[in-house]
């Protein structure tokens, strides 16, 4: 093609005319507005990276203090001592994940579920409301979940469920110990209500961006309904599923305040969900504003760069997940 | 179209300077606690002195605390008196004025509520998780004729760092050795047993929410919410009902052995009266104010809130200073000076 000879070798145009692309490359580096374009956007993108590599870089000379005091031991002790300043991390981090698993292992299901649900099997009249509600929980403010949690979850909990789990799954040290209604198991639920609006409202639409003509081949096979949307949905859209799972474990590792009002707050590894948790977004919360000593406050600084680290881990962990998963299907349908 | 820009500049640039020019605005910044009372002063006395304009952050006593020592506000305002360490921090010596007072009450959670009373040392074993039953003997024997259940105590404290929680565990410490070792006293504590809840709110949601539950909350929020509350035996060795009165009573009490600056902790104060788990509130403010009209300002406020301010205490739910603690504050504030010179006298 003549012009793509003379892009290549940037040479002279003869006559008039000039193709499409000759217009393109030559205006582009010429047009002031779209260097402009250029330049702000690139700025946009660099201030991400600016913003996050300043966070950590602020956090570790603000915890400067602690990580000398305490070294590794603050990975692995579990006192945590404003009074006499000792601090270790393990009860926190060990809140974070436990209440997060938690709250996926009963929001995952259900969330999944009511995508599938509303994408596959609903009622056309019954599926913009149903996905417009669901958007709706989602918006709910975190503190009108803890008030929730603590008036009205955590009563139900102590007077029917841990009583009732106790008496039939009691043999598990998972369901041991007085039931005070708050505490790990509260902590999860509330966790699982808020994350699942969320893994519902994705998981919806990645579900209706699965082509159509997937379902088609798939009955035109002699799939049953299951199978159709087993086979060609679900393992069309997993990378999408997972994405929405990971939005949800965000929310549930970073959630403060409704965690806060109903975990019971004691810096404790239990075996039991039934006793009293902690969490590094929770403790951060309510010991920062009165943190006076400069030690205290740099313990609390290393959880909050702590917090970070697990939650780039466990982002980490699930991108691979993606990864992996997105190369097995790629595989497969080449 | 410019007319109209250079008017509207003209506008805004008016607006901002006129308050710089006619008014001072005196910025401070502290303690949660006494915010609501702290709040109606400043509303209260821009009647008074039309000039004077208060802007005041309840971000806790801590960042109060280091406010004030990084001189980025006026004012500050503590729950707690500040350590000798924390006096050195600052860059010039700062005092404490006691504002008002409050109280820590314990409230619980029992059958048919009823009035119960508490001996320090029983207090003191329970949040050291060495009493763990309604029905211990040490309890009933304070509380004669009530029938207390057979059910475990389920402890609730505050979750988030607070003065209220200070005032509590100060208290805790004076009044049980044990305590005062093994875990001491601070806005937060490592709490040998219980639940934490966070803020008033969160203690009083959960003890309310259990049966058997005992936790501790501001005397002024269980009187609004009209929680259940204990009698404690004070140092004289009387129970005493936590009230607005008994709370001033406390002060009284203390006001003989006063120390000059203030920092005094009133918890077990003497005097017959005197409701056992009560403090002060303080304002801070630079003993040498670097700003003439405003620490003009300042000690005009700090003298009108000492007198005439006192009486709307009771409405809110705070305990007046008493007129003893209130003679010793003038003399302070007389000693508040700008260059050296006092700025009272300059009135």
């Amino acid at each position: 093609m003549p012009n793509a000879l003379a892009r290549g070798t940037g040479g002279p145009v003869t006559g008039l005319s000039l193709s499409s692309a000759d217009v393109r490359a030559r205006a582009a580096p010429a047009n002031l507005g779209d260097r402009i374009l250029r330049v702000v956007l690139r700025g946009a993108a660099l201030s991400l990276v600016l913003l996050v590599v300043g966070m950590v870089a602020e956090m570790l000379l603000r915890a400067t203090p602690a990580i000398r005091a305490f070294g590794f031991s603050f990975l692995y002790t579990s006192t945590w001592d404003p009074v006499a300043e000792r601090f270790g991390a393990v009860p926190f981090v060990f809140g974070t994940l436990v209440s997060s698993l938690l709250a996926l292992l009963i929001a995952v299901p259900l969330g999944l579920g009511a995508a599938i649900y509303l994408a596959e099997l609903a009622p056309r009249w019954m599926r913009s409301p149903m996905a417009f509600l669901v958007e709706l929980v989602a918006a709910v403010p975190s503190v009108v979940y803890g008030l929730w949690g603590i008036f009205v979850l955590a009563p139900l909990l102590r007077t029917w469920v841990q009583p009732a789990l106790g008496k039939t799954l009691g043999f598990l040290p998972l369901f041991q110990g007085p039931p005070y209604g708050v505490g790990m198991l509260a902590a999860g639920i509330i966790l699982a209500i808020m994350v699942v609006p969320f893994i519902t409202a994705v998981g919806r639409e990645v579900l209706l961006a699965v082509p159509n003509t997937q379902r088609e081949a798939a009955l035109a096979l002699g799939a049953t309904r299951w199978e159709t949307t087993r086979i060609a949905v679900l393992r069309y859209g997993r990378s999408g599923l997972i994405g929405a799972i990971l939005l949800g474990l965000g929310r549930a590792l970073g959630e403060t305040m409704a965690v806060t009002m109903v975990i019971g707050n004691r810096p404790e590894v239990a075996m039991s969900l039934f006793a009293p948790g902690y969490t590094m977004a929770s403790v951060i919360a309510n010991e920062f504003s009165e943190a006076t000593s400069d030690l205290y406050l740099a313990a609390l600084v290393e959880i909050g760069l702590l917090l970070l680290v697990v939650t780039v881990i466990v982002n980490g962990f699930a991108r691979l997940l993606v990864w992996s998963v997105g190369g097995a299907v790629k595989a497969a349908r080449e | 179209m410019k007319t109209l820009i250079v008017g509207l500049t003209l506008l805004v640039t008016g607006w901002l300077a006129q308050p710089a020019m006619a008014q001072s605005l005196i910025n401070g910044a502290g303690a949660t606690f006494p915010y609501p009372i702290y709040s109606k002063w400043f509303d209260e006395y821009a009647k008074v002195d039309p000039e004077a304009r208060f802007n005041y952050q309840s971000i806790g006593s801590g960042g109060g605390i280091k406010q004030i020592t990084a001189r980025t506000v006026d004012f500050g305002a503590t729950d707690g008196p500040m350590t000798d360490e924390q006096l050195k921090q600052a860059p010039s010596p700062l005092i404490h004025i006691p504002t008002v007072l409050g109280a820590v009450v314990a409230t619980y959670n029992l059958p048919g509520n009823p009035a119960l009373k508490f001996t320090p040392d029983v207090l003191a074993d329970i949040f050291l998780g060495k009493i763990t039953k309604w029905n211990d003997p040490r309890i009933v024997g304070a509380n004669p004729g009530i029938a207390l259940p057979d059910q475990p105590i389920v402890l609730v404290h505050r979750s988030d760092g607070s003065g209220t929680t200070y005032i509590w565990v100060d208290y805790l410490s004076k009044v049980s050795p044990e305590w005062q070792q093994k875990v001491g006293r601070g806005t937060s504590v490592n709490w040998p047993v219980g639940l934490g809840g966070k803020g008033n709110e969160g203690v009083s949601g959960q003890v309310k929410n259990t049966p058997g539950a005992l936790g501790y909350v501001e005397l002024a929020y269980a009187v609004k919410n009209k929680l259940p509350v204990a009698s404690i035996k004070n140092a004289a060795g009387k129970f005493i009902e936590p009230t607005i009165q008994t709370t001033t009573a406390a002060a009284a009490g203390a006001a003989k052995n006063m120390p000059a600056d203030f920092r005094v902790s009133l918890t077990n104060a003497p005097g017959d009266d005197a409701y056992p788990v009560a403090s002060f509130t303080w304002l801070l403010v630079y003993r040498d104010q670097p700003n003439e009209a405003k620490g003009r300002t300042i000690v005009k406020f700090l003298w009108w809130m000492s007198h005439e301010g006192q009486r709307y205490a009771d409405d809110l739910l705070y305990a007046p200073l008493p007129t003893q603690v209130v003679k010793q504050i003038e003399g302070t504030i007389k000693e508040i000076t700008y260059q050296g010179k006092p700025v009272m006298a300059a009135r």
